[in-house]
């Protein structure tokens, strides 16, 4: 029983560390679709990947360790991110470790960790998207925060795992709240992933620029792991997305044939998380950096309103 | 909440939606993109007077739900859209507090309109009693864009949707008013519509701009 757990969370973990160059590049085929473009090869992230990894890498003469060690920690934060959130199975050892709040904490450290490295060159590229990262990051936090508090008012615990037993094994029904939430939780991933209305992810012009301005001292291995960290973030918003607002389909124990079935559920949802991902990048605009503030104030209005209508309708 | 029946699940949705257009309207700076909205929330009111109305068997409701899609959805806001082409005034900029401000104001509003409504609704027995308290905040969210609006248009959108909200509360809280009642008072806003729409021109012809603030001088010269 044990070991079926700890191996349900081994394949989960693997199955993101797996996946997540493969979203991204379904993304970005998708937006080349979108926009009439002839689309990149699904498997350009994982080529990207490799020819990093083979490169030697290059540091600045006045980067402090913590610049080397950076990369290490945010691919582990995200890891660990992708171990505690339920994609594949609901029962899984390491979720224990960590509940919602501090899912959100395993973020954070992610980004302060990248801010820090940003800033340790000197260059002013890095601190300027270190303070943008930052500025788009105190915002959109607790929006995070009150659309897992809204889940989990519902299901009265805050472990995911809990959530998404409770959402998805229980007796059908509707939530207004999470409708709320659902909204809140989209445009706070838009923003955190570096998604368009916000960043651009394909931008390499410095005055619209915020991850992409963070990472910019970076080459081959750390460079590697860092793009590779971004992709898992991407998977993981979508994971917890899924989770808390399409939760069917996600397996109840640690059965083999439920887990392999929740396999290609995940795989199709993630398909069409992409597609919308894609859709709403196509359709929207970038916002001027000062009308981020509004976007993510509304976001955090709207999961402060589905935690109100929680307590109003009871539901 | 597997006690709740579908029917008031679909409910409380369309309640929940219905706050949450409102709180789009709040947010919009465009004219144009003010009316689909206005438009968006007739039809979850027309709905969700459906739902009821096949929930509790009660047929006038099924009129008042038809009322609601053809004034609401598709006349007003195409009259709205004339309007506005006739006057040719496309954009919206002017307000007299910021969209984040208006927005915690309008949280603040929404607190106290769902700690008024829980004692009242307690008195009510209908099944879609706990949706009053959202009726009321999307009464009072429309009246804050009809205060924090400076132009003529959107406050009359503002005005119209404060109609919406009070409808639902009369829908959630007893069932719909008396049809007569709820007829006179689509003809009402129908009639007041018309006769803001001629209030525009003339606004504009006196002071070249529908920015209402002229309207406060009280002298021609001072």
């Amino acid at each position: 029983m044990k070991a079926a757990a700890f191996a349900s969370q081994l394949l989960q973990l693997a199955i993101a560390l797996a996946l997540a160059p493969l979203l991204v590049g379904w993304v970005n085929q998708c937006r080349a679709w979108l926009s009439n473009k002839s689309a990149p090869p699904l498997t350009l992230p994982y080529r990207m990947l490799r020819k990093l990894f083979m490169k030697d890498a290059v540091i600045a003469d006045n980067a402090s360790p913590l610049f080397r060690v950076t990369p290490y920690v945010v691919f582990g934060a995200m890891c660990c991110a992708a171990a505690i959130v339920p994609s594949l199975a609901t029962d899984l050892p390491f979720a224990r470790a960590a509940d919602a709040i501090a899912l959100v904490g395993l973020f954070a450290l992610a980004r302060v960790f990248m801010a820090l490295a940003a800033m340790d060159i000197g260059t002013a590229f890095g601190s300027l998207g270190a303070r943008r990262e930052m500025f788009i990051g105190f915002l959109a936090e607790p929006a995070l925060l009150m659309v897992l508090f809204t889940a989990s008012l519902i299901s009265g615990s805050t472990s995911l795992p809990a959530i998404v037993d409770t959402l998805a094994h229980r007796e059908f029904a509707i939530y207004p709240s999470l409708a709320f939430a659902g909204v809140a939780f989209t445009m706070v991933s838009l923003a955190e992933n570096a998604r368009i209305p916000v960043d651009n992810p394909a931008t390499h012009l410095e005055l619209t620029m915020i991850h992409e301005a963070m990472v910019l001292e970076y080459s081959a291995r750390h460079l590697a792991l860092i793009e590779w960290s971004s992709m898992l973030k991407l998977f993981n918003y979508s994971c917890i997305g899924i989770a808390l607002f399409f939760p069917f389909g996600i397996a109840d124990g640690s059965d083999w044939r439920a887990l392999l079935g929740a396999v290609p559920i995940l795989v199709a949802k993630l398909a069409f998380g992409g597609f919308a991902l894609a859709l709403i990048e196509t359709l929207s605009a970038k916002l001027r950096i000062f009308r981020a503030p509004e976007f993510l104030g509304t976001a955090f209005l709207l999961a402060v309103l589905a935690m109100l209508v929680n307590l109003l309708l009871g539901s | 909440m597997a006690t709740i029946p579908l029917y008031a699940q679909l409910i409380n949705l369309l309640a929940a939606l219905l706050l949450l257009l409102a709180f789009a309207m709040l947010a919009q700076r465009r004219v144009l993109s003010l009316i689909d909205l206005y438009a968006a929330q007739g039809l979850a009111l027309a709905i969700g007077t459906a739902i009821v109305a096949h929930a509790t068997a009660q047929p006038h409701l099924y009129w008042s739900a038809g009322l609601t899609l053809l004034l609401k959805v598709l006349l007003l806001p195409w009259i709205l859209y004339r309007l506005i082409r006739k006057l040719d005034v496309k954009w919206e900029f002017e307000r007299l507090i910021n969209i984040p401000t208006t927005m915690l104001i309008g949280i603040v509003l929404v607190v106290f309109a769902f700690n008024l409504a829980l004692p009242i609704s307690q008195l009510a027995n209908t099944v879609t009693r706990a949706t009053l308290g959202i009726a009321m905040a999307s009464v009072m969210l429309s009246f804050l864009m009809m205060i924090t609006r400076r132009k003529a248009i959107p406050q009359v959108i503002g005005f119209l949707s404060m109609e919406n909200g009070l409808f639902f509360a009369a829908t959630s809280a007893t069932y719909g008013m008396p049809m007569v009642v709820e007829l006179g008072v689509a003809l009402d806003v129908l009639v007041g519509v018309l006769i803001l729409g001629v209030f525009f021109f003339q606004i504009r012809e006196q002071f070249d701009s529908l920015d209402l603030k002229h309207l406060e001088k009280l002298k021609e010269h001072d």
